[in-house]
């Protein structure tokens, strides 16, 4: 079952087009990764298919509901109860954590549930702590976030998208702000996730990761998806000569 | 002789100062109720400035711009006189107690309104996105996120407008509003000395001492998270 089926899509902040023709899937259970230069547009796409920007064009379907599509060259939104509940399957994982600061980290992966899903607040907070349990974090409930490691704000920040119940994860690069040692901790966590059948699209820089843990890899450039497909063929043996420069310029 | 002396200078300084308890009860009233109306008027007047609705961010622009640009003093003689000069309503015994706070109110608010743009911009874009994924609505995203970060953010800048409150509530003399340091002047003219003004001296320098403890306690309140 297709989750996520991006087609056409296009955004440009005025003068700059930033995506041009952007066209994607993601299956239930795949885990994408993107790759591609800086600058290229790999945050603009996570933050159009996650409606933080809004897109210029082209249309946007998850889980068989659309929420954007394209009408007489312009951008049409569903309306705000389908969007509501569109916006409910999926989260984003942000590069630099933005946890809540004056919050705790039970607070911090309790909170929306609770208050914005309307569940059962006994129930959350069970589920919250089990989930620190498995990031290795239950000792850290009731610490605050600047109390905690850079790769430990980001397992709760992983925690509190996943109390959310989502149906697919989006990354920004989850370790760019992260040493080498905390990476690790991190990525380790996405290949539990993935070994769940989590579906994830995962932003990042780490090609060894990506070509160990990915189903379809995604290589951006200048807006546009430059090469797709298994992580042999893209990572492996790429055939885009883009491609294969920017792989050669990561080994170095 | 010196026993005397120091008797007469006690005596002296007790009598001063109970003259001028009655004015302690009139400067404390227009301290707190300022605060009482400004703080949150603040927080409706830096809303409107903010607002994408350009004609009332304009308009509040221009209050604030005012309101910071003239003398309190002004503002005060305007508040009272005002209602008489355009519309010739005798002002009744009781409208200069409430021109005072009037005047102090929409003084303080134009104030705490930027004091209150400037904490709400610092928090960061990133909280603003976690609470749009997290599906918080706008109110809630205020309230929980926005507002206990901009709190933090404002304190040591809230706090010097507070102590500065504490010295202008003596402006009230400007419409004849009798507070303590207009009682305190009265009586050094009565009785031919400075001391009065000495004793007001040290009253406003107590009362600013207890607003920066107390200040300062709320900011220690407010580092349990960074
Ligand atoms: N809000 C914005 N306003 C204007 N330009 C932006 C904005 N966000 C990103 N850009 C530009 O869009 C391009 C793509 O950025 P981005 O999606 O962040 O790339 P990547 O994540 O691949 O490094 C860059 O040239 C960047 O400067
Ligand atoms: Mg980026």
């Amino acid at each position: 079952m297709k989750l996520l089926e991006i087609k056409n899509l296009r955004k440009r902040f005025d003068e700059l087009e930033v995506l041009k023709d952007i066209s994607l899937d993601v299956e239930e259970g795949q885990v994408v990764s993107v790759l591609g230069p800086s600058g290229s547009g790999k945050s603009t796409l996570l933050r159009c298919m996650s409606m933080l920007e809004k897109a210029d064009g082209g249309t946007m379907t998850y889980c068989g509901k659309t929420a954007m599509s394209e009408k007489d060259g312009k951008s049409v939104f569903a309306d705000k109860k389908t969007l509501k509940e569109i916006k409910s399957y999926y989260s984003l994982v942000f590069q630099n954590f933005n946890l809540f600061p004056h919050y705790t980290v039970l607070k911090n992966i309790c909170d929306a549930p609770i208050h914005v899903m309307k569940r059962d607040k006994d129930e959350v907070i069970k589920e919250g702590r089990a989930l620190l349990e498995k990031m290795g974090l239950s000792d850290k409930a009731d610490y605050y976030p600047y109390q905690l490691s850079g790769g430990q704000q980001q397992r709760v920040a992983i925690a509190r998208a996943l109390n959310m119940k989502p149906r697919m994860l989006f990354f920004d690069e989850p370790t760019s702000a992260l040493d080498p040692e905390l990476t690790a901790e991190i990525l380790k966590v996405l290949k539990e996730l993935a070994a769940e059948k989590m579906t994830m699209m995962i932003v990042t820089h780490e090609i060894a990761f990506a070509r160990s843990i990915s189903d379809h890899v995604i290589f951006m450039d200048g807006g546009v998806i430059v090469e797709q497909g298994s992580p042999a063929d893209v990572i492996d043996s790429p055939s885009n000569e883009r491609t294969k420069a920017f792989l050669k310029k990561l080994e170095q | 002789m010196m026993l005397a002396d120091n008797i007469g200078f006690a005596q002296r300084l007790g009598s001063i100062c109970s003259q001028l308890m009655s004015g302690v009860g009139a400067s404390l009233l227009i301290f707190f109720l300022t605060l009482l109306f400004s703080l949150p008027l603040g927080l409706l007047v830096a809303f409107g400035r903010m607002s994408k609705f350009k004609p009332l961010s304009l308009l509040v622009k221009l209050y604030i711009s005012v309101v910071r640009g003239t003398p309190l003093m002004l503002q005060l003689l305007v508040v009272f006189f005002g209602p008489f000069f355009l519309f010739g309503i005798r002002s009744t015994p009781e409208y200069r107690f409430y021109a005072v706070i009037i005047g102090f109110s929409l003084n303080y608010a134009a104030y705490f309104a930027e004091i209150y743009r400037s904490g709400i911009q610092a928090v960061p874009v990133g909280q603003h996105e976690a609470c749009e994924i997290l599906g918080y609505t706008p109110a809630q995203k205020f309230f929980k996120v926005v507002f206990p970060q901009m709190v933090k953010n404002i304190l040591p800048s809230v706090t010097n407008e507070v102590i500065t409150l504490v010295k202008d509530t003596s402006l009230a003399f400007a419409i004849a509003y009798t507070e303590m340091f207009t009682v305190a002047k009265q009586v050094a003219a009565k009785e031919s000395t400075i001391m009065p003004l000495f004793v007001a001296g040290v009253f406003y320098y107590v009362f600013n001492f207890v607003v920066a403890f107390a200040m300062e306690r709320l900011e220690k309140k407010m580092n349990f998270f960074r």
